[in-house]
Parts: structure tokens; sequence; C-alpha cells
């Protein structure tokens, strides 16, 4: 008996090491969750935030530049405040705000690092820079703000801010985590790939206490940041400028484009605002004061106001006209204003006489034509095929749709098509008597500012336009920018139709636009006046210049400022001469257009 | 001369070897925890553990040395003097000692201090030696029990007033011995029983559950058995206790300091407050379980290194050895371990003299419970007991004391030749 005592002894050894190693055996190699929890422990991934690009002018002039920040980080544990009043006297923040803070930090970390006070300035940051030494805990962490040393172009460059949960979720390669900064709109949002750069991760090991103990495999898995690409925009910084100084104080738009390129090179939204307000720590409460602002500063009028044409639309049914060989240049139809409304002009006309004198009843006849080719022997059958084969001609022009600008929000206008018809009168129930204001440009049509300068381009060349944009070259490469800026859309017009146009724009000036002519520089031009039922009708013109090989083609809008003649086409007028002879011989005129009293 | 040459050649060296490959591999640990590549020190730099565990693995030499060159009948006739100085220093120790946490474990003047504790094992298992060696000595006998349990839990009662409660436990492991040397085996049919009980009470959340096994298992019994109405009685009484002693459980367990109970309830629920009570478990078992089989390699590890695991050169060592070397590490550490304890039960088996059989079952029950106590409980098998693993943990105290206790029975087993006749 007792001598298998010295044996359960043994046993009892061998069962407690097996037992061990079983249970070993199970967290340490069955079990992979104990090294999941092991990084996460004391693998800490910090990530290396990029430079944002910077963005230029055409010209090469600086836009948009990264600003050092400075938050002023706290570290709970070691903070010691010695004498309220005097720290914040220091630090000029309430009492309130430095509790608030301090509680804040403290709930989240008290050995890690939170925000204090959130963006000093430089100077603020000079000030208090010897202070610190004073406060144990204290310490300022370095950031960047988008900084614009011209406060111009607002809506075209567009804002950055910190991703909301939307974004987020729709990141489906999660490049972005909560917090980062990314393009919110203009040219921020759309060129966010380009100019983000390349995020660099580093993978440091940290205590218990989260204390930095260098980096993990000797940085083995870290990556470098790459900066964001450098952009180099369009936009023409003192015409830019010039047409802000214009436009101050107004409603409207004004787009400049080059005609050869399809490149902006201006694009003004009024009312505006100064690009560094939108950056910072004054982000938040600019916003929502612009936000709430009656004369929507952050409405981008270029691209998402949309008005009637006009006038100007008179040009395109020429063009269609032509096209068909239902006008030819010695076409002429009576000035009958038992049709619709028209203004005291020579009686009748042809086709050249129509376009300089903007006469109403010619093009009431001229669509009818274009519209009714008797192709079904049922008018009403007859109109609509006619009505849908016009409109895809019209939209050859660039309307009725967004261009696919570089910015997004653009809209797209509208040139209604049968369906439209169908919809409010009923199937067969309208025919041309119905729609005859689409002639003029008038009734169910809009158009945005920036379709109204690309028509202007499309004249200027004589049948084609490139796409607007905003970004002539990334990292100083034009070849990189989206190819779809590339491209030449032909609107189907013969380039031949275009001479009589050309030559009657030039000539329109002397009759609507008097004040839009200049000795030495020839512009083509035609006005528009957008009616608002509100009140009184917008002022629009739209022009290139000079009329033998254009540089500059320009639609302008002034809301609320009468007929096309007066507001709109001085502004054109200036803008064309400050482009093209970067120099303004017309001091009256510039009076006439900042004083910007139109009416009387 | 002679007779010298032939106690060197009689030394086990198996036991001795083993002994150094724990004591280096604990070394070359410790180093792994207090080591920082960014504050590059060198693992002989006495400023951090590892260089002051060298001092006390030189001194530990030096004790061996002076253990293996004494005779060994010093060791036999001195143990009852050797026993009451360290109970007269364990009683001492709560009024001259240095207070830290609400305990008194260690006694002596500035940096030198001894946890008299520690000591006390290898006198308790020479005092037990020398009065168990006696021929008429038997464990089966009440008056002897008497004798035997009395040596044994003097020292357990100085120490229960330090308060050290897991230093108490480690002396209840001589009931190995006791085993060996003959107490009666329903004793510890009885405490084995008494002790999954307890278990079963305290991790089952409803007693109710456990008073129905009870009372069907008692029916059952009773109704499969002989019907005579002393075994009803016996039984029902047997099962009326248990459910008596079932509830009672609950109502000590509230009566225990709190943070004992919280070591019971983090072992049933290791998750049961992760940052809390159960951190020192959670932090623990990440650590060894990241190690995966082969581990992250030597100084590699994080979770040691970085001071998730508290007390990670003393009773957790176990986990840098678990992060940094895998399975495979663990295995091998366990296996010296076994090995050592194996190779100690067959040295003891050969003891001619009930004296150097009964000190050697001493050796092993210690180290033993030791072994299975600190391991377990880094992997959340056991409840934290703070008592370290031999050889490895790093501290002078706890060196010296495993070493004299280990290396006095290889002496008394190097000489074993001439205590011939001895046995009885």
């Amino acid at each position: 008996m007792r001598d298998q005592r010295p044996a359960v002894i043994l046993l009892l050894i061998f069962l407690v090491s097996g037992v061990l190693l079983v249970k070993l055996f199970a967290i340490q190699v069955l079990d992979d969750s104990f090294l999941k929890r092991a990084e996460s422990n004391a693998i800490q991934r910090v990530v290396d935030h990029p430079y944002r690009g910077l963005v230029y002018d055409r010209t090469g002039k600086l836009m948009v530049f990264n600003n050092p920040i400075f938050d002023l980080m706290v570290v709970p544990r070691e903070f010691q405040v010695g004498d309220t009043a005097r720290f914040c006297e220091l630090f000029r923040i309430s009492k309130e705000e430095l509790i608030e803070g301090y509680n804040a930090a403290k709930s989240y970390s008290r050995v890690k690092p939170s925000p204090l006070i959130k963006q000093l300035s430089t100077k603020d940051f000079a000030r208090i820079q010897d202070f610190l030494v004073d406060y144990p805990g204290l310490f300022i962490l370095t950031r960047s703000v988008r900084s614009y040393p011209t406060p111009t172009a607002a809506h075209a460059l567009g804002y950055i801010g910190e991703i909301n949960a939307g974004q987020l979720e729709r990141d489906t390669v999660k490049y972005y985590s909560q917090g980062d900064y990314i393009g919110l709109s203009g040219l921020e949002k759309y060129y966010e790939n380009e100019l983000r750069g390349q995020k660099g991760v580093k993978y440091k090991m940290v205590n218990v206490r989260g204390v930095d103990k260098g980096p993990f495999k000797e940085g083995e898995y870290d990556t470098i940041s790459i900066a964001g690409k450098n952009l180099t925009s369009t936009i023409d910084l003192d015409l830019q400028r010039y047409g802000e100084l214009l436009m101050n104080g107004k409603t409207g738009s004004v787009v400049a484009i080059e005609p050869k390129t399809g490149e902006i090179l201006a694009m003004i939204s009024a009312p505006f605002y100064d690009p560094n307000q939108l950056t910072g720590a004054e982000f938040g409460k600019t916003y929502s004061k612009l936000n709430r602002d009656g004369s929507k500063p952050l409405f981008n009028r270029p691209i998402m106001a949309t008005y009637p044409p006009g006038s100007i639309f008179k040009i395109v049914q020429s063009l269609i006209g032509l096209q068909e060989g239902i006008l030819t240049p010695n076409t002429t139809f009576a000035c009958n204003r038992s049709l619709v409304a028209c203004h005291n002009h020579p009686n009748p006309v042809n086709l050249f006489g129509a376009i300089r004198n903007s006469c109403n009843p010619y093009y009431h006849q001229a669509f009818r034509q274009i519209i009714n080719r008797e192709v079904s022997s049922n008018t009403f059958k007859d109109t609509e095929i006619g009505l849908n084969a016009w409109r895809e001609k019209v939209l050859k022009f660039g309307l009725g749709g967004p261009l696919g600008m570089d910015m997004s929000g653009e809209k797209g206008g509208d040139i209604p098509s049968s369906k439209l018809y169908d919809r409010i009168y009923g199937s067969g129930h309208w025919k041309y008597s119905t729609i005859y204001s689409l002639s003029i440009g008038q009734g169910e049509m809009q158009v945005t500012p920036l379709q109204m300068a690309n028509l202007a381009a499309i004249f200027a060349n004589k049948g084609y336009y490139f796409t607007p944009h905003l970004v002539k070259a990334i990292d100083g490469n034009p070849k990189k920018i989206p190819a779809k800026f590339q491209e030449k859309h032909s609107v189907g017009i013969d380039a031949r139709h275009f001479d009589l146009i050309q030559d009657a724009m030039a000539e329109a000036l002397y009759g609507t636009a008097n004040r839009a002519v200049m000795k030495d520089l020839v512009i083509a031009g035609k006005t528009g006046t957008a009616q608002n039922p509100h009140g009184e009708d917008h002022s629009v013109f739209i022009a290139f210049a000079p009329k033998e090989n254009p540089k500059i083609a320009i639609a302008v809008y002034v809301e609320n400022a009468g007929w096309g003649g007066r507001a709109a086409a001085s502004t054109a007028s200036l803008m064309i001469e400050k482009y093209i002879r970067r120099t303004i011989s017309r001091p009256e005129l510039q009076d006439y257009v900042i004083a910007g009293n139109f009416i009387n | 001369m002679k007779e010298s040459e032939v106690q060197i050649n009689r030394v086990d060296w198996i036991a001795v070897s083993i002994y150094f490959a724990l004591v280096m591999i604990g070394w070359f640990n410790i180093y792994a925890v207090v080591y920082d590549s960014q504050v590059e020190k060198s693992i002989f730099d006495l400023t951090i553990s590892s260089g002051k565990q060298l001092v006390w693995i030189g001194t530990a030499i030096g004790l061996i040395t002076l253990i293996m060159v004494a005779d060994y009948r010093f060791f036999e006739n001195l143990s009852l003097v050797i026993y009451l100085i360290f109970l007269l220093i364990l009683i001492v120790t709560p009024i001259f000692g240095k207070e830290v946490n609400g305990q008194i474990l260690s006694i002596g003047v500035g940096e030198f201090r001894i946890q008299p504790g520690e000591f006390a094992k290898f006198a308790t298992a020479l005092a037990l030696a020398k009065v168990m060696e006696r021929p008429t000595f038997d464990l089966s006998k009440r008056n002897y029990q008497f004798i035997a349990f009395g040596v044994l839990l003097i020292p357990v009662a100085l120490i229960l007033l330090q308060p050290d409660t897991g230093t108490a436990m480690v002396y209840f492991s001589l009931l190995i011995m006791f085993y060996r040397e003959g107490l009666p085996q329903w004793y510890y049919v009885l405490g084995i029983g008494a002790v999954s009980i307890t278990l079963l009470a305290l991790g089952v959340d409803n007693n109710l559950y456990l008073a129905a096994i009870i009372v069907l298992v008692i029916g059952g019994l009773i109704y499969l058995g002989k019907k005579s109405w002393q075994r009803i009685l016996a039984f029902s009484l047997i099962g009326i206790g248990l459910i008596a002693y079932i509830y009672s459980i609950d109502f000590v367990v509230s009566k225990l300091p709190s943070h004992q109970q919280n070591r019971i309830m983090v072992l049933f629920n290791p998750d049961i407050d992760p940052l809390g009570v159960g951190w020192n478990v959670t932090q623990s078992k990440i650590a060894i379980g990241s190690g995966g089989l082969l581990g992250k390699g030597y100084l590699e590890g994080t979770q040691t290194k970085f001071d998730f695991v508290p007390e990670q050169d003393t009773d957790f060592i176990f986990c840098t050895l678990g992060e940094e070397f895998g399975w495979l590490g663990s295995f091998v550490v366990i296996s010296l371990f076994a090995g050592l304890l194996y190779r100690l039960v067959i040295m003891a088996e050969r003891q001619k003299t009930r004296f150097s059989r009964i000190y050697g079952y001493g050796v092993i029950s210690i180290l033993l419970f030791h072994f299975m106590v600190n391991i377990a409980m880094t992997i959340g098998l056991f409840p934290v007991v703070g008592i370290p693993l031999p050889f490895f943990s790093y501290g002078g105290s706890s060196l010296w004391s495993f070493t004299v206790l280990l290396f006095i029975f290889i002496k008394l087993d190097s000489s074993r030749a001439s205590q011939l006749g001895r046995m009885s």
C-alpha cells in the first residue's frame, strides 16, 4: 500500500505538468485572439498626414497654401495651472472655457495630450510661447490649414473640412478616418485624390501608460507620407480679382473662358466671401453665418443658378436654321408684332438684321419652320417630332445637361422635350403655338451662366468647345488633367455658318450694347434679358473678343439690373479689356459699373 | 581529502544541472522584462534587476558552497535550532519589519532585507524531518499527527500575522510529504472532496442546482443500498451537512477581505472586470497567449516589457517566457521543472535515512506547489496568489531560500553512503 505512494506523487507531478502544458497550448497556439489583443495593447498606429497640394493660378501666382496653425495641448496629469486668473489672462480664455477644456481632456485621458485651445494664430502663438515654460503639461502641436494669399475665387477653390459620417461610410477603401480633412467643395473636392497626397503610417510601441517606446520592429512596416500634388489653375488671378471688384455688392455671375482650350479664366459668384474665413478656428462660426445670410454667398451661381437664356438663344436658333437649310443669310421675315412683342427697328429683316436687332417675330416664324417640317399630317404629332429633333441639336451646344466641369454641384438647366408638354397639356393637346416662346429663349428653358459662357466660346470657335475646366496642369503636367477636358466637342454646325453670326454679333454691340464697344478691340456680343417674375429683370451679356482670333469668351449675369445692354455688357467689356490689354482705359465706365446704379 | 572526493562524485549532477539551467533561463528572462531598446543597458548593469539578480545568483553559489562543505550531520542536529530561530524571526517581523501595502514581509537593515517567511519553509521541512525520523513515529496515529501538524501550523500562524496568505498556503503543500509518510488516505479523499465541493459551490451560480444533485445522489445511494435505518440516517445527515456547507460558503466568502473575494471571482469569470480586478490575469494571459508556438523572440516581447503585466519580474515572470519563447519555451521550462521533481522523487526514494527522505519529500512538496500555483495563476487556472516561481523569479530571498532548500537535500543525498545503517 505505502509503496504505491511515491508512484502517486510522480503521477501528480506529471498530471500537473500535463494540465499546464495543455492549457498553455490552448491559449498560445489554438487561440490567436490574445495576439490581436497584445497588438492593440502595445502597438499604436500613428498616421503621418501629408501636406495638401498647393494651387497656383495660370500665371504661376500662389492661390492656396498650407499655413501652420498651433493647438495648445494639455496633459492633465502634468498640468498645473497655479493662478487661474493669470492663466486666463495670458492665454486669453475665460475661466469657464479653461475648466470645460481641462475636464474634457481629463475625461479623455490623464496621460495623453488633448487640445486645450484649438488653432491659435501665429500671432497668439508668438505671444504665449514665452509663458509656456511656466506651465508644465502644456505644449504646442503644429498642424496646417489652408490659406489664401489673395482673398479671391472662394467658390472655385472651395474649402476643406472635417470628414463627416456619411463620407466616411462611402469611403470604401477606408483611406479616411475620423477627424481627417477632406475637400468639401470646389477644386478642393473635385481634385481631392490629387491634392490629399498619401498618408504615411508609423507603428510605434507604447507602454501601459501610453508612453512612446520607439518604432515597432525598427520601422519595418512604416510608410512615409507623400505630399499632395500641386494644381495649376486655369484662373487668371488678376482677372478674377478685377471681376470681383466689378461685381462687388451685386448679385450674379461672371464666367470667362479661353475658347480654344475651355480653360476658365475667371469665375465669379457674387456675393462672395473671403476664403480665409472658411479655414481654421473660424470655419464653424463663419460657415453658419454665411449659410444664414439671405444673399446666399455660399450659393455658387455660375454653375447652380439657372435662368431662361433669353435673346442670346436666338443665335443658337439661327445656327440650327442655317445648318438645316431652313434659313439662309437672305431669309427674310416681317417684324410682325401680332405674333410676339418687339421694339422699333428696320422692317423686314434678314438673318443678319434679325440678330443685330434681336427681332422676336423673326424667330417666331423661323422656329415654326424648324419645328413643323410636315413630316406628319397631324399638326400635334408634327410639332412633337419637330421639337424632339430640334432638342437633340440644341443639346449638342452643351445645354440641357451639366457640362461636366471639374466642380461638383453643376446644374444642367433644361431644354424641354415633348415629354414635358405631354405632362403639362396632355399628349396631342399642344402644338407650335403652345411652345413658341422657346424661339426667343423664353418659356420652359433654363441655362446656367457657365453654359452661356461656353456658348460664347462655341461662337468664337465656330462650332466646337472643350468642356470648361478650372485646372490646367497637375504637378506642372498639362497631360495629367482628366482626359475629358482634352477632348474636342463639335456642336454639329458647319464652321461657315458662323461667319455671319460673328459679324452680326460684332455689329449688335452698336445696337444693343453701346457701352461695351471699344475703339480698337472688336468685341462680338449679344445681350439678353432674363425675365424675372419677382422683380427687375436680370441683365445678361455674352461676348467673345477679339473677333478675329478670340482669346476670351465671357458670360455676365447681373441680377435685377435691367436689360443686358447696361450692367452685363459694361462688365463684360471691362473684363475683356482687362484680360487682353491688362489695363483699363475707361475709368468712367469702371466707376459706372462699380457704383452699380444701373436701373436709373 | 579522500572523503570530499567521494562526496563530489556522489553529488547528483542531474538535479544540479537542472537547477542551474532554470536559474540561468530565469536570469535572461528578468533582463527581458527590464530591457528597453531606447535605454540600452547591459544585462550586468547593477541599476536594473538583471544585474542585481546576478549578484543574488553569485551569493547563492556561495551559499551552495557553504552547504556542500558543511558536515551533513550539521543540518540534522541543528534542524530544530534552525526552526526555532526562524520562528523567533517570524515573531519579531511584525514588530520590527517594514510595512509595504499593509503587509510586513521583510526584516533587515537598510538595503539588506530578507523575507523570513521564505526561509522558514526549509526550516519547517528540516524540523518535520527531524521529529518524524524516529522509528516509532507513525502518521496513522492521532498523537503523532498532532505533533506533525503542530510543527507545520506554528509558522503558518505566524505568517498569517504578516499577513501573507500566499506564503502560508505553501506550507500546506507539505501534506504531500505527509502522504508519502503515511497519513491515512481518507484525509486526502475528504480534503479533495471538500475542495471540489467548495469550488463547485463558488463556480455554480445557483446553489439550488448543487443541492438538488446532492439530494438525488444521496437518495440514489439510500435506494440502491441496504435499507437499514442507521444507514439511511447517516446518509441523510451527510446530505444535509453538505447542503448546509454549500450555503455557508457564500457567507464565508462575503466575510473575506475584498481583494481575496475579487481573486476568487476572477478565477471563475476572468472577463468580469478586465481593467480592474481582472487586469493581472487578463494581461498575463494576453502576454502568454500572444507568444504563439515559437514566441516573439528574445527581447522582442511587448506586453511584459511595456509594463502591461504587473509584478512581471517576480510573480508573473512566466509571462515573459511565454511571450518571447512561445509554447515551445513553456514546454522546455515545464519539462525542466517536471524533470527536476521526478529526479528528486528518485533521489528521495534512494535515501538510507528517514530524515533525508522526509526532507527530500518536503523539498518536492514545496517546489511542486510553487511551480503549479505560480504558472497556473498566470494562465488563469488558479486565483492570483503572490508566490514566486522557484529559481526564476527576481529577488534575493526567493532565490536564496529555494537554493538552500534544494541544496541541503542534494548535500544529504551526496552523503547517503556515510549514513548507512541508520534507516529504520
